[in-house]
C-alpha cells in the first residue's frame, strides 16, 4: 500500500453559533468565534489517497486528477465564500463549520469520487485553519 | 475509543524553549562523549522545541468540535508549559533518573496530558526538537 498526499489552499470566512442556544451560552463555549460578522482563514487541505502504484503508469492515481477533483469538489464551493452563509452543509441549523467539521464534509465530498477511480480510496483528510491548528478524518477510524 | 462514523481528531501546535544536556550516569566520560557528541556538553544548551498534541474522539453535534481548545490550551499551559518552558530540562523531577532526550520529553508530555482532556482522548504527542528531526508518542 502506498499513500498520496495532495495539498490545495483556499480562503474563507465563518462563525460559530448553536441556534439552540442562548447568545450568552454560544459566546462563553465558542469566545471570538461566535462573533456573527465572521472572520476568516487561509485553509490548507491535505488529501491522502491509498492503493496500489499501478503496475503500468506506477500511479495510486493519476495527482493532475486528483488535483481537478478537489478544485471541482471543495476549492469551486469553499474557496473566497463565507462558509455558515454559501456552503450547504454549514447552512443554518446544521453543522457548525468547525476545522473538524470541514474536514468531515471535505472527506464525503471526495470519497465517492476517489473509490471511482479505480482501486484507490481515501485515507485522510487534514485541514489546517493555520499553520497551529489543524483537523484530520479518517472516516471515522 | 471504537471507531464511529463521526470519530475525527484535533490538533495544535505550541512553542517550548528549554535547556538540556544529555549525558547518562551510567556511561563513562568517553563513554558518553561517544554517544551524544556536542549535546553532551557540560554547560547544557537550548531548543525552541515545537510540542504538537493530537486529540481524538466524537464530534459533539452541540458544538461541532472534538474538543475546545481552550481546554486543551488550559491543560497545556498548565501542565506542559508552566512545567518545561523557559527552564532546564535536566532539574525536573521526571529527569533525575532519565536522560531528557526529546524520545523521553515526547514521552513524558504525553503522560502529563494523558488525563487532562478528557472525555477526549490523548492520541498522539509530536515533538520537534530542530525543523530537521521529531518525535511521536502515542502510548
Amino acid at each position: 500500500m502506498v499513500f498520496l498526499t495532495r495539498r490545495a489552499t483556499f480562503s474563507a470566512s465563518h462563525y460559530y453559533w448553536n441556534e439552540t442556544w442562548t447568545a450568552e451560552k454560544n459566546e462563553q463555549v465558542f469566545g471570538r468565534c461566535a462573533n456573527r460578522n465572521g472572520h476568516g482563514h487561509n485553509y490548507t487541505v491535505e488529501v491522502t489517497v491509498a492503493g496500489e502504484p499501478d503496475p503500468v503508469t506506477g500511479f495510486v492515481v493519476d495527482l493532475k486528477w486528483l488535483k481537478a477533483v478537489i478544485e471541482d469538489e471543495v476549492l469551486e464551493a469553499y474557496d473566497h465564500r463565507h462558509l455558515n452563509l454559501e456552503v450547504p452543509e454549514f447552512a443554518r441549523g446544521k453543522a457548525i463549520p468547525t476545522t473538524e467539521n470541514i474536514a468531515i464534509s471535505v472527506w464525503n465530498r471526495l470519497r465517492a469520487k476517489v473509490a471511482g477511480a479505480g482501486g484507490a480510496t481515501l485515507e485522510r483528510v487534514r485541514i489546517y485553519e493555520t499553520p497551529d491548528i489543524f483537523a484530520e478524518y479518517r472516516g471515522g477510524r | 475509543m471504537s471507531d464511529s462514523p463521526n470519530r475525527a481528531y484535533f490538533a495544535r501546535r505550541y512553542m517550548l524553549s528549554a535547556s538540556h544536556r544529555l549525558h547518562a550516569d551510567a556511561l563513562s566520560k568517553e563513554e558518553n562523549l561517544q554517544a551524544y557528541g556536542k549535546c553532551n556538553n557540560p554547560n547544557g544548551h537550548g531548543h525552541n522545541y515545537v510540542i504538537e498534541v493530537l486529540v481524538g474522539g466524537s464530534v459533539d453535534p452541540a458544538t461541532g468540535m472534538v474538543c475546545n481548545m481552550m481546554v486543551l490550551d488550559n491543560a497545556v499551559h498548565e501542565r506542559v508549559m508552566q512545567r518545561f518552558d523557559h527552564t532546564n530540562l535536566n532539574l525536573d523531577p521526571l529527569f533525575v533518573n532519565q536522560v531528557p532526550t526529546t524520545e523521553n520529553l515526547c514521552r513524558a508530555v504525553y503522560e502529563v496530558l494523558i488525563d487532562a482532556i478528557q472525555p477526549a482522548e490523548l492520541a498522539r504527542v509530536r515533538v520537534e526538537e530542530t525543523e530537521n528531526n521529531f518525535f511521536e508518542y502515542s502510548g
